[in-house]
């Protein structure tokens, strides 16, 4: 009987982790579409991003009643994986407890320890079911999640608690059993949480109880499983890329642009043409801007897999807050869902992209969005992630003027005016000094 | 006003100490030439050798670099690095935000590199340094001052302070808007808005902002960077409160007190 729990254990394991690694594979294919971008300068103040972002979810801060009940879920999955790696070997090995002989005493200050915790995953979690759906907050309700994002987000909330709730009850079979002195089941000492809940317990049978307490070691270690694949399909895939896209983080001001050494080259040749005789002849005429995913960087689809959709960028966008249909989150989710989309018709076509007649930009995102946006850098300050939904937004900017001669009137007057008058307005050079005069 | 070009000083042989980069608005909009007035006379009156760049000086190429115009953008900045560079400038300082941004941060990649400073530090090293001394009980004390922050300062180029500082001599009371610091609200100008008509929504992004400056109370609404400064007087206005809450630069606010 045992070993054929130790299989069907085995099995279950090595299918989840086998399919995930799959996903994680796609994924990683995906986000190498973007096109290349040298980012491995600066690794101490990198690594120093991955500490503070990261791991100390610095700016999740900004808003500390949240940012600690985030926390408590965070560190909550995190310290209660250790739990798991006993939960592993004990499946793959047919153990129960395994680490209890090792830690002695202190076992059982772990265990609640990591009771404790699964106890604030469980009311973090409950109260952010509240803030969603009976409070309502703006950005949860807004219409950029309609559909499959708003679910998503009750999906992941409701797994955890589950998952958390599976745990404890686990434990306080386990203590009820202990206290009947049950066979296998050997005292571990008092847990935290569910030694409150175990006396509850006492009128059942053995055989009830270890039903019990089976079923939820069973539930449990599935369901983490399952959660693992639901990730690549999920906006709380953040959980992994938050830390990678905290270590590729810009450095830079937020301030500063791209450069496009292209033009600049080009323009170099044009202003000093004695240069151009000596420049070797352009290799292929480059293309300025982006349309499509893959004209954007790496980093800037990574952004988009590391979105959890949180909105905390179209809460702070000036063009979303008066009524525009600018939002920066909404940007994120375009480009995620399109690179998607790519990568799938790749793979679906044996490696080559056929052509779908579509782009990011006109039928994911509309020239309306992108010139809604003043480039004030409050999503990108506010995003706690370190996306930068701005750089998207330029790089489409790019394409519309430079590739498309797609401005609004008053921006190609605005050119043209910078080209001859060397200003943005029409007024004459020779006026420029003329605020001295009075 | 009689202040020396670079042309003027180069003739003679000699650099200034700092050049003043005046900028588009700061040199052709009405309102924000009386903020480079109010700038120049400070620093004509702390005793600063400083030129300007005059009929010289062309746009940074900051509004179409950010419309997505690269091809304009260099052509102004390929330029502008010339001149500057021809003249040997290693310190500028400016008025306006936009144009320090895209000076102190994008001009090195093409081969420009200067100490860049916006007004605001400048002025604020200048009271450091006991150079400007206000009037006994100036025309802002116990006044009620909010501030503005531009984006282009603010969250760009993470300058918070010095503005801050900088106010807090006028002896008038700071008042803060609900969304302030790298939380500020944008004024709607920036990204090259300036030059066009706002996308269709419920309110313009300057009336929203003016809403709020209305709601602190001030009287004075201190703002550091032009377009900013566009922005939130018709905001002020559109809520119909022009007369009693007045938009000053942090230059004109300093200017009126030395």
């Amino acid at each position: 009987m045992h070993i054929v729990q130790e299989l069907l254990f085995v099995i279950l394991f090595g299918v989840a982790v086998y399919l995930f690694t799959l996903n994680a594979r796609q994924i990683r294919k995906n986000i190498l579409l973007g096109r290349d971008k040298d980012i491995s300068d600066h690794p101490n103040e990198r690594w120093k991003n991955v500490l503070l972002l990261a791991f100390g979810q610095k700016k999740m801060f900004r808003n500390p009643l949240v940012a600690v009940l985030h926390f408590f879920v965070y560190a909550g999955f995190l310290i209660i994986n250790l739990e798991i790696l006993e939960i592993i070997l004990d499946g793959v090995l047919g153990t129960h407890r395994l680490f209890l002989p090792f830690l002695g005493v202190s076992y059982a200050v772990f265990i609640s320890a990591f009771e404790v915790l699964a106890a604030l995953v469980i009311l973090g979690c409950a109260i952010f079911l509240i803030r969603r759906n009976i409070l309502k907050l703006k950005r949860f309700i807004s219409k950029d999640l309609d559909g499959w994002p708003r679910s998503d987000a009750n999906y992941i909330l409701i797994t955890e608690i589950a998952l958390m709730l599976l745990f404890l009850t686990m434990n306080t079979a386990d203590l009820a059993l202990q206290a009947k002195g049950a066979a296998h089941y050997l005292p571990t000492g008092n847990f935290l949480v569910s030694g409150l809940f175990a006396p509850l317990l006492s009128g059942f049978s053995d055989g009830a109880l270890m039903g019990l307490e089976r079923t939820c070691w069973w539930l449990h270690i599935a369901g983490i499983l399952a959660f693992l694949n639901y990730l690549p399909y999920s906006k709380h895939l953040h959980i992994i890329l938050a830390f990678p896209n905290a270590y590729f983080a810009s450095l830079l001001p937020k301030g500063e642009m791209e450069n496009m050494p292209s033009v600049q080259h080009e323009v170099q040749l044009m202003l000093q043409p004695e240069l151009a005789a000596a420049a070797p002849p352009a290799e292929n005429m480059p293309k300025f801007g982006a349309k499509d995913v893959n004209d954007l960087t790496w980093k800037n689809l990574l952004d988009a897999y590391s979105c959890t959709e949180c909105g905390r960028c179209s809460a702070a966008c000036p063009a979303n807050i008066t009524g525009k249909r600018l939002s920066p989150r909404k940007i994120m989710m375009d480009t995620r869902d399109r690179v998607t989309e790519v990568g799938k018709n790749i793979k679906d076509n044996k490696g080559t992209f056929v052509d779908d007649n579509k782009s990011l930009l006109h039928d994911y995102i509309t020239e309306e969005e992108l010139r809604a946006c003043t480039t004030c850098n409050a999503c990108v300050e506010e995003c706690p992630v370190s996306i930068s939904p701005l750089d998207i937004i330029l790089q489409l900017r790019r394409y519309l003027v430079m590739e498309a001669s797609s401005a609004p009137a008053e921006w190609t007057n605005m050119f043209s005016n910078i080209e001859n008058n060397m200003a943005p307005w029409k007024f004459s050079m020779d006026d420029r000094d003329k605020w001295t005069e009075s | 006003m009689q202040i020396k070009t670079m042309a003027e000083y180069a003739a003679n042989g000699e650099t200034p100490e700092v050049l003043f980069w005046v900028g588009c608005s700061g040199s052709f909009d009405q309102r924000a030439q009386k903020i480079t007035r109010a700038f120049a006379t400070i620093l004509e009156k702390v005793g600063i050798q400083f030129a300007i760049l005059g009929k010289e000086e062309s746009c940074t190429g900051d509004p179409a670099r950010r419309a997505g115009n690269e091809f304009i953008f260099q052509m102004m900045a390929q330029n502008n690095i010339q001149l500057l560079n021809m003249y040997g400038v290693k310190k500028i300082v400016t008025a306006c935000p936009h144009c320090f941004n895209i000076l102190k941060n994008e001009y090195p990649a093409l081969g420009g590199n200067y100490e860049v400073i916006h007004h605001t530090t400048f002025l604020q090293s200048l009271i450091d340094e006991g150079k400007i001394k206000m009037k006994e009980g100036g025309a802002f004390k116990g006044k009620k001052i909010t501030y503005h922050d531009s984006c282009y300062l603010g969250r760009a180029n993470n300058i918070y302070e010095a503005p801050r500082k900088v106010l807090e001599v006028l002896d008038a009371e700071l008042v803060e808007m609900k969304r302030c610091r790298s939380k500020g609200l944008c004024c709607g100008a920036g990204g090259a808005q300036m030059f066009k008509e706002e996308e269709k929504g419920n309110i313009r992004i300057n009336v929203e902002r003016g809403k709020e400056a209305v709601e602190t109370g001030a009287s004075i609404v201190a703002s550091n960077c032009p377009f900013c400064m566009t922005m939130l007087t018709d905001g002020v206005k559109e809520v119909g409160k022009e007369d009693e809450v007045k938009v000053l630069d942090i230059a004109e606010l300093i200017a009126q007190n030395i």
